[in-house]
């Protein structure tokens, strides 16, 4: 089903597959000529990405390079102008947003987008509701599905938050509504993780808790962490894509990514305006 | 700072959460209030059974509006469809009560769905004119429709048979009180079981971000739909009850003041809160009725100007300023966290 | 064959006087509701109250009719920058609910407002003798005063655009419709030009309220009678746009003329099910912006 690329093909050679590929496995999230573009601004543009199971993997670039616009474009909230995406191999271009998030595909805003008016617990407990497939059920109470509050008291507890469940995420500071977007995404226990910039407004001694969390979750999840700090990205990720105007510009270990001439061009030349 | 170590017992939160759908002690008053006003004012039971209709079809409006956060001006679209359905109905013959609300609520639900289409995938001001189109459109039909509906005369020969073959409904509105209570009382208990069951709170979701909802995997369109359509069921029986106790159905089953009216009822007792309905349909039916006694050429300035007020100094509606009032009255300061971060 | 010809013409005659109306009427509400994301369901007083004043102007003091509906969209404009300070700004960005609420209320206070000040009846409106009668173009006749109509609207709608597109002024309006905290941090008086903009926007409808009196004549259920064609007209044209309203106006002053010429008996059912159809298959209206909400 997906297009051929070769006439974007990356001027570098492709990376090397990492264990999965080799075994023949899937992938767990791949992407393949993706393009996308908003009027005559094209903001991705012959994306070929893969995600092996269990990779920690960071997706940097300049701002504005369509770091969002590609998770947009996974997750189903856009649709992109030619290309497929898979995941574990199968086709999904086609299924809209919550289809996809049920296969097990999740994602954080870059920009808080919570139910402000709910509280921290709630906030939860939808994610965990909805995947637990409960959101049409029209007769039984929530508050009876004690299973379902407590899971999402557990997670809040993981990400410490337990102490804000029963306040409103509006009265949060706008640090620890970024722990709640977290929270939310792993309400939804996904194969896929796509958190966007989790750590931008974060205070730096709550930091800590985005990397203990990170490091504690499961061995098979797929994450891919968008992120302006060099410091965390070359703390948690594996592999590194980094992505410029809308297309790959390099791919591969943070030693790799670290020593490569391009991207201290474009990238840490960035950074220091930053 | 750091999370405390939670014993054994169960967080309050938890707490709090399971236990918000149940039963508390204020619930009772508006029925306590009903069935006194059944023995206090017996000369006014027909006024009653009216005020009863429009509580419910304020309800029916809270669901999309409240928590759906669908902003509406043709929810008079299904209040009429269901009043004519049931007119209609009576009038050819079949004039069973219970029944009727059915058909009612049957033929509000099939306008709603397929309006539900167009309506719901648009959004904010669009959104907001074409509700109200669709209730224009049918009022329209309505009244060209003359050999049916009609028209400007309005529906006439129904025929309404005794409730459950035994009460027939009488001059005095005895049987119209009680069966309206009736209605009105098992309306509220469905809206409530939703508005706490799982689909209540997702749409809930819907109306704080659409787009956290859909990125947990919600099917937000669908859900909008079956709130859109259920809104729709439950306005239709208040128009087959407007019809059943009424014996007519006119063209203002269907009119724009129908429409706006419960809305602007809805938001002066507030919304999104299941008795918004109560309050604000007595006040406001109230206060125009005050205002029209007391100055009956220009009783809407007043009406606008009250309505000013509400929005300016009780956002909420009633509801929200008594809770406002009650939270300054019971801890002063109102933020006993401190600030982190 | 001719019959049809000249049917065709009037059709289009009349509709294009119709739509001019309309648009100047309902541009403004586009122009605010993209502006400031605001729910304005009493934007039609504003046109009643423009039609008020020329009238008054007019009829009661001699006042020449050109003169009269521009010393309203002046005057009405000018009274609206207070409305828009004490009122309206309040609820820039808040909830639409209470952006709806208010407005009913405005158009219940100056609906009792004008039956107080003009009684309930229509205002009389006759034409000035030079704006009476039949002209001849291109050997036919026409009314003079909805040609007079259709030209001023051609003259008016050239030069809003022509400002919009041409002035430093405009530049700011549209980079403030495109996105608000962007033009905000750029350093634009935001403030300033919302109420420029709203003004403009209520002086523009006092001015097509003023010129369309005689097709929309003027009493106190003006603006809820008609609410329903303004927003039609900005859903339609594609909300925050100011040409995507015009072609709405066109569309809707031709269908709305052709189906009440053609189909009477209808009413005005045709009108509301094209709307639904266009909108259906554009949600965003036929100029609506991609990836605007
Ligand atoms: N809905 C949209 N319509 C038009 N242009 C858009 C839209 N969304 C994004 N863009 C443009 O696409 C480009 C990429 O945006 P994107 O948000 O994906 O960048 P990013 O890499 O996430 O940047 P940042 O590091 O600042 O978050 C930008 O130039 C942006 O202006
Ligand atoms: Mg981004």
């Amino acid at each position: 089903m997906g297009k051929e690329s070769v006439a974007y093909a990356p001027p570098h050679p492709a990376p090397l597959p990492p264990n999965g590929a080799e075994r023949g496995i899937p992938p767990a999230l791949e992407t393949r000529g993706l393009d996308k573009s908003f009027g005559a601004l094209a903001v991705t543009h012959a994306v070929d990405f893969r995600l092996e199971r269990g990779a920690r993997h960071a997706l940097i670039g300049p701002n504005g390079a369509g770091k969002t616009t590609f998770v947009n474009l996974v997750t189903g909230a856009l649709r992109p102008s030619a290309g497929a995406i898979f995941l574990d191999g199968a086709d999904i271009t086609p299924l809209s947003q919550d289809r996809r998030v049920k296969l097990g595909i999740a994602r954080t805003y870059q920009i808080n987008t919570l139910f402000r008016g709910l509280s921290v617990l709630e906030n939860v407990c939808l994610a965990i509701g909805e995947r637990l497939g409960l959101g049409g059920r029209l007769f039984r109470p929530v508050g009876l599905r004690r299973d379902v509050i407590e899971a999402a008291y557990a997670l809040l507890e993981r990400l410490r938050l337990a102490e804000d469940a029963g306040r409103l995420v509006r009265e949060l500071p706008y640090g620890r509504q970024r722990l709640v977007e977290i929270a939310v995404a792993l309400g939804l226990e996904p194969k896929v993780l796509l958190l966007d910039e989790p750590a931008a407004g974060v205070p730096s001694a709550e930091s800590g808790i985005i990397v203990d969390v990170i490091e504690t979750l499961p061995a098979d999840l797929a994450l891919l962490i968008i992120e302006h700090d060099m410091e965390l990205v070359f703390r948690l990720a594996r592999r590194i894509t980094v992505l410029v105007q809308g297309a790959i510009l390099v791919e591969g270990t943070p030693a790799e990514i670290a020593a490569d001439a391009r991207v201290r061009e474009v990238y840490l030349g960035e950074r220091t305006r930053h | 700072m750091s999370a405390a170590a939670t014993p054994a017992a169960v967080p309050e939160a938890v707490r709090a959460l399971a236990r918000r759908h149940r039963f508390r002690a204020y619930e009772t008053l508006p029925w306590i209030a009903a069935i006194g006003g059944y023995f206090l004012f017996p000369d006014y039971l027909a006024l009653g059974a009216q005020v009863f209709i429009a509580i419910l079809f304020a309800l029916a409006t809270d669901l999309i509006l409240g928590y759906g956060g669908i902003i509406t001006l043709g929810q008079a679209a299904f209040f009429g469809a269901g009043a004519y359905a049931c007119g209609l109905v009576s009038a050819h013959g079949w004039g069973e009560p219970l029944s009727l609300l059915l058909i009612g609520a049957a033929a509000a639900a099939l306008v709603g769905f397929l309006s539900g289409f167009v309506v719901l995938r648009a959004t904010g001001l669009t959104q907001l004119m074409l509700t109200l189109i669709v209730a224009v459109m049918l009022q329209e039909a309505a009244n060209k429709a003359n050999d049916l509906t009609g028209g400007a005369n309005g529906l006439q020969g129904m025929e309404i048979w005794p409730i459950l073959g035994l009460f027939p409904f009488d001059l005095y509105g005895v049987a119209a009180y009680l069966y309206c209570l009736a209605v009105l009382f098992l309306g509220w208990l469905v809206l409530r079981t939703l508005v706490h069951s799982p689909f209540g709170r997702s749409l809930t979701g819907i109306r704080e971000s659409e787009a956290r909802m859909n990125a947990i995997g919600s099917p937000v369109f669908r859900r909008r739909l079956a709130a859109y359509v259920i809104s729709a069921a439950l306005a239709g029986v208040a128009g087959a009850l407007a019809a059943e106790t009424t014996q007519l159905v006119a063209l203002d089953a269907l009119s724009f003041d129908r429409s706006g009216g419960v809305v602007i009822m809805l938001i002066v007792g507030g919304i999104g809160r299941l008795y918004g309905g109560f309050i604000g349909v007595p006040l406001y039916m109230i206060a125009q009725d005050r205002f029209a006694e007391i100055d009956p050429v220009y009783w809407y300035f007043w009406i606008g100007l009250f309505l000013l007020l509400v929005v300016l100094f009780a956002r909420g509606g009633m509801i929200g300023l008594g809770e406002t009032l009650w939270r300054r009255l019971k801890f002063i300061p109102l933020r006993p966290w401190g600030r982190r971060g | 064959m001719t019959e049809a010809v000249s049917a065709a013409i009037s059709i289009a005659f009349h509709g294009l006087a119709f739509a001019m109306v309309l648009y100047l009427v309902s541009v403004g509400l586009s122009v605010t509701m993209g502006l400031m994301g605001f729910v304005n369901l009493a934007h039609g007083v504003f046109a009643a109250a423009g039609g008020y004043v020329m009238t008054t102007l007019f009829n009661d003091y001699g006042v020449p009719f050109p003169a009269a509906a521009a010393i309203a969209a002046i005057v009405v404009g000018a009274a609206s920058v207070a409305i828009e300070r004490t009122l309206y700004r309040r609820f820039y960005g808040g909830d639409e609910l209470d952006q709806v609420l208010l407005t009913i209320a405005i158009v219940f206070m100056s609906v009792a407002a004008a039956k107080y000040f003009w009684g309930s009846s229509q205002q009389p409106m006759h034409p000035p003798p030079y704006l009476s009668g039949q002209i001849e173009v291109l050997g036919r006749d026409f009314p003079t005063y909805r040609s007079f109509i259709i030209a001023s609207g051609a003259v008016l709608v050239t030069l809003l655009w022509f400002g919009l597109d041409r002035t430093r002024l405009g530049a700011k309006i549209r980079a403030s419709v495109d996105n608000r905290r962007m033009a905000q941090s750029v350093g634009i008086d935001t403030s300033g030009l919302f109420s420029f903009t709203f003004a403009l926007g209520t002086g523009l409808a006092a001015l097509g309220g003023a010129l369309g009196a005689e097709l929309w004549p003027i009493f106190p259920g003006y603006s809820l009678d008609h609410l329903i064609y303004f927003l039609i007209v900005v859903a339609v044209g594609g909300l925050g746009t100011i040409r995507g309203p015009f072609f709405a106006a066109l569309l809707l002053g031709v269908a709305d003329t052709a189906f009440k010429y053609l189909l009477p008996e209808f009413g005005s059912f045709f009108i509301y099910a094209l709307t639904l159809a266009v909108l259906l298959w554009r949600p965003k209206g036929l100029f609506g912006q991609i990836g605007r909400t």
